[in-house]
């Protein structure tokens, strides 16, 4: 078996079973919500109007936004609690994707169940009065019956899209099989990510034809066919409940990354490293930018790698550039104050935005430094990843410079580099650590005003560990460790084409090189 | 006996009557038909006795009792009502829709299996269509089973509104014949809402004619089909007769030649 498949396969209990639970959570939820609220809008029109109109723009929020959108609300509601009652809970993982996903579920059951009970015939409704039915009993004799078969096709409808929107729970911290989706596209594993599609569609598939069944079950008045689909059902989701509680027993300690090759490498060293200590570690991965900070500042994480730079531009919203060491202190003094935050230290080499051109291009254009490239930048194309153009330093280094492309295009970080190798862009925002500047002759653009300011990648501690034993004596010695060329290699291990390591082969391999110069 | 005292009721708030001020005895055991044209309000005053339309004004009294004096499904549940729509439960089937009533008053299984076995003979279907589905019936079949709903927990009123007017003649005619044998074999009280003059005389023992929500005729068939005070119930009554006319000359002939 290929040796990305067999990795794969090992993950699944643990992905899958915390899949299975996440979305038959949500559509219970789902279907607790909006069977109640189907009666009353199909009762009311007073009613019908607005949750008809709630639950559709709910829908039209691309869901990725939608379970971002929870975790900064949760966390408000957090430290409500925690004024309030003293005590606070994770804003990260399975609450917002339960509460995003909940939403997610509610439409279809909602727009099926009102559609269904509204177009009763109006006879059968008479007839229901004149027997001497009450409202209740026509409600559980005739309307839920009859609206039966429609308003499980909803339920159909839901759980497809709920299976498939909860592989997006990835980047606000709950596993998922989302995790083989997110991982693969950031490390080029199209196994992994090919895997995860496969196994997400295979649920959906699953879970479909069982509702189903139980909804011929119930039309045709086959007790038998109900109970054995509702059965295998809830032994799915059974079965994802013992794995979970066997694999998921919470372990000590929680570490963050982001959602790129150097974070997860990063983030299997500071693991490994804690786990040398005895501790027991799981790891959090592809985590958004901003809500990697909020992480570890609420301890949903316990430590991860960050930037300086980002750090100081996103999170304390300042502008000013000091020094590399200035900035240092001065993080290390305000995220304490400020949010508890222990900044370790830093790791020994910088990741800082930078624009890349191709080599030759650069020579031919006679292109060294930005001021230099903003002369030509009318003529050139740009590409950026997704945070870039989103992010001060883009703004800063437009205004300083003068630059203005003539076109400007966003890609997942992967494909920016074969997009400036190919030509379809000219310049990219590359990242200074990057293994693959090198690897495909690509030449940074020097920044003589010193516009973008230092990134020196950092360890940051959450509160509750800031001056914990173990973690120190795990990841204290990793500070002015790692010098960049060696980042630089472990990136290219892992993003190369041919040949590629995982994140946990290259941050053996880079504590190997460690040890050594050691 | 079961007396309406100068019950009304207005739709639009107010600004349309459906029925206005209109009173009415009928006595226990009687047949009374009811008839008018479309929008005339007969079906208003049909509904406003088992209480499916609620009268604005007036009282209603059957044996002595307001019908506001128990709840409205209470009632209901000691009255058959038939109605064109028919209604079968259409996920029930065709016993679970003939013993709907008896289960809501709680009778037990066996009984309620006994008292529909009961009923599909007196409405004269096979046994075995007990266990079908509403869908699998003719429109005669189901209006069969729907007369069998509405007698299944044995009451003594019987509302209809416009019972047989979706079936053929022949069915109509047969179903409406039958319905009279029950209807003297059961001791039952029967009101029925039709637009059918020669319906209403072929089957009532008394015709109310009702126009623009207001009863406007009262008597045996007899008495109204020979009435000429009245210039719309005399119109109202003249094709019945003309056709009887018809029919009587057509049959003379025969016997006359054969």
């Amino acid at each position: 078996m290929d040796e990305r498949l067999g990795a794969a396969v090992r993950l699944l209990p643990d992905y899958l079973s915390q899949h299975v639970l996440l979305s038959a959570a949500s559509l219970c939820c789902g279907l607790l919500i909006s069977v109640p609220l189907t009666i009353a809008a199909s009762r009311s029109p007073r009613v019908r109007w607005p949750v008809l109109a709630f639950a559709s723009i709910v829908q039209t929020v691309p869901s990725l936004a939608l379970l971002a959108l929870f975790y900064p609300l949760l966390l408000a509601l957090s430290s409500l609690s925690l004024h309030a009652f003293g005590r606070g809970f994770s804003a990260l993982g399975f609450l917002p994707s339960l509460l995003a996903l909940t939403l997610y579920s509610m439409l279809p059951i909602l727009r099926n169940g009102v559609t269904a009970l509204t177009s009763i015939e109006p006879a059968v409704i008479e007839a229901a009065r004149g027997v001497g039915m009450t409202t209740r009993q026509r409600l559980l004799r005739v309307e839920l019956p009859l609206a039966a078969p429609v308003i499980m096709a909803g339920v159909r409808t839901s759980a497809v899209w709920v299976i498939g929107a909860a592989t997006l729970a990835t980047p606000v911290g709950q596993t998922s099989l989302g995790n083989y989706i997110f991982s693969g596209l950031q490390i080029e594993n199209w196994v992994s990510v090919l895997f995860g599609c496969s196994v997400a569609v295979a649920l959906a598939v699953v879970t479909d034809q069982l509702l189903a069944s139980v909804e011929a079950g119930v039309t045709k008045r086959r007790p038998n066919r109900v109970w054995l689909a509702l059965g295998l059902l809830i032994a799915g989701v059974a079965w994802a409940g013992h794995t979970h509680l066997a694999v998921g027993s919470r372990p000590a300690y929680v570490i963050g990354a982001k959602n790129f090759s150097e974070q997860y490498i990063l983030a299997e060293l500071l693991s490994q490293r804690l786990r040398q200590q005895g501790a027991s570690v799981t790891t959090r991965t592809g985590l958004g930018s901003v809500i990697a900070f909020r992480a570890v500042a609420s301890g949903d994480i316990d430590a991860y790698v960050d930037y300086s730079g980002t750090i100081w531009s996103t999170v304390l919203k300042r502008h000013d550039s000091l020094s590399r060491a200035q900035m240092l202190d001065e993080l290390r003094t305000v995220l304490k104050q400020q949010f508890g935050v222990q900044l370790v230290g830093p790791l020994g080499f910088e990741n800082a935005y930078a624009l890349a051109m191709r080599s030759d291009a650069a020579a031919r254009l006679g292109v060294r430094t930005l001021a230099d490239l903003a002369q030509h930048s009318g003529q050139l194309r740009i590409g950026g990843d997704f945070e870039f153009f989103a992010r001060p330093e883009w703004r800063a280094l437009q205004a300083r410079y003068g630059l203005r492309f003539r076109e400007q295009r966003t890609f997942q970080p992967t494909f920016l580099y074969r997009a400036v190798a190919s030509g379809e862009v000219d310049v990219i925002s590359a990242f200074s650590s990057d293994g693959r500047v090198a690897a495909y002759h690509l030449e940074i653009m020097q920044d003589p005003l010193q516009v973008i300011p230092p990134y020196d990648a950092i360890i940051l501690a959450s509160p509750a560990r800031a001056s914990d034993p173990v973690l120190h004596r795990a990841l204290d010695p990793l500070v002015g460790s790692i010098p960049i060329e060696r980042m630089r290699e472990a990136n290219y291990s892992v993003d190369r084409e041919s040949n590629p390591l995982s994140p946990l082969q290259a941050a053996q391999a880079l504590a190997r090189t460690l040890d050594r110069s050691r | 006996m079961i007396s309406l005292r100068h019950v009304s009721k207005a739709y639009d708030q107010g600004r349309r009557f459906a029925i206005r001020d209109a009173s009415l005895e009928v006595a226990t055991h009687s047949f009374v038909a009811v008839i008018g044209d479309s929008g005339s309000g007969k079906t208003t005053l049909l509904k406003t006795i088992n209480r499916l339309v609620e009268a604005d004004e007036g009282e209603i009294v059957i044996e002595g009792r307001s019908v506001r004096q128990v709840a409205a499904y209470e009632l209901r549940r000691r009255i058959g009502y038939v109605f064109q729509g028919i209604g079968l439960f259409p996920h029930l089937s065709v016993a679970e829709n003939i013993g709907v009533t008896p289960s809501l008053l709680g009778w037990s299984r066996q009984s309620i299996a006994e008292r529909v076995t009961e009923l599909i003979d007196l409405v004269r279907l096979p046994r075995d269509y007990l266990g079908r589905m509403p869908a699998e019936l003719s429109g005669g079949q189901q209006q069969r089973v729907g007369l069998a709903r509405s007698l299944a927990a044995r009451p003594g009123i019987m509302l209809m509104d416009e019972p047989f007017g979706a079936l053929d003649p022949v069915t109509r005619d047969e179903i409406g014949a039958e319905y009279r044998r029950l209807h003297y074999g059961m001791s039952l009280t029967t009101l029925m809402v039709t637009h059918d003059v020669m319906e209403a005389l072929l089957l009532a023992d008394r015709i109310v004619v009702v126009r623009a929500g207001e009863i406007v005729a009262d008597g045996a068939p007899r008495d109204l089909l020979n009435a000429d005070q009245d210039e719309g119930v005399r119109k109202l009554m003249e094709t019945p007769r003309r056709q009887a006319e018809r029919l009587r000359f057509l049959m003379e002939n025969r016997t006359g030649r054969g």
